[in-house]
């Protein structure tokens, strides 16, 4: 008689199966796409590391919404603030994740949200300041349950 | 029924140059478009594109979604408290998604 844990491993297996079979033909988006899609927003401009905190848990169980929380130094003053804060990530199937467009008004250049995660990842978060240069931040996640894995079983 | 489908947090009363939190969360499915259905048929994308706050009809906060964001997207950034007046917020996307919620601010 099938237990229910015996069900439990079978079903898993038949989903994790359809799972797999439904992505290997989706194209994912590459480190190499995520780098053209921060050149699109950077041009030709050096992008730094540091001033950008990107905060995300490190283990991730359910990765369609993990908290994403990005947070630049910076005054926000009119004379120098963050104009804008651009996430990206490496394997999801679009390397775009948001687009914030702050001033200073924002008084603190902090932003939190909600993303899907495909796959462990290095995910980067980019900060356009007011006098144009590109700081840039990153944080990496291990995922142990995907968001995108999941087709077939909707 | 904006208000069914959009929750605001903003402080109701607050001090002059204080910074505040704004949470936001607005009820969308954020279907990805990347997503098939049993029989292999692509489920076409849609998704918020773009949420906007202004403050006294002055924008302070623009975000452009992408389908990476989570279902019922949740939302969260700052302002300084200038002035007492309304916060809107509104939510756009594909197939004509409009959603507007605003919030009342007393600054003291």
């Amino acid at each position: 008689m099938p237990s229910r844990r015996n069900f439990l491993i079978a079903a898993g297996g038949f989903a994790g199966g359809i799972g797999l079979g439904a992505t290997a033909g989706e194209a994912h988006a590459s480190p190499e796409e995520m780098l053209a899609a921060i050149r699109k927003v950077t041009g030709q401009a050096p992008v730094r590391r540091g001033r950008v905190k990107l905060d995300m848990p490190p283990l991730i169980d359910n990765s369609n919404s993990v908290s994403l929380a990005v947070a630049v130094e910076s005054p926000m003053t009119p004379a120098d603030h963050v104009k804008a804060i651009h996430v990206f990530t490496e394997k999801n199937p679009l390397p775009n994740v948001v687009s914030v467009f702050l001033g200073p008004r924002a008084g603190r250049a902090s932003i939190g949200t909600r993303v899907r995660i495909a796959d462990t990842q290095t995910v980067t978060a980019i900060a356009e300041l007011s006098d144009g240069s590109f700081w840039s931040g990153s944080a990496s996640v291990v995922v142990t349950l995907s968001a995108c894995l999941e087709e077939g079983l909707i | 029924m904006a208000s069914a489908n959009a929750v605001v947090n903003v402080p109701a009363t607050t001090r002059r140059g204080e910074i505040i939190e704004i949470k936001a969360l607005v009820r969308h499915a954020m279907e990805t478009g990347f997503r098939r259905t049993q029989l292999g048929a692509l489920i076409p994308r849609d998704i918020i594109r773009r949420f906007v706050c202004t403050y006294n009809g002055v924008e302070i906060m623009r975000a452009e979604f992408h389908p990476a964001i989570a279902a019922n997207p949740l939302f969260t950034f700052n302002t300084v408290a200038t002035e007492s007046g309304t916060l809107a917020f509104q939510w756009t996307g594909d197939n004509g998604f409009s959603v507007t919620e605003s919030a009342a601010i007393t600054v003291a």
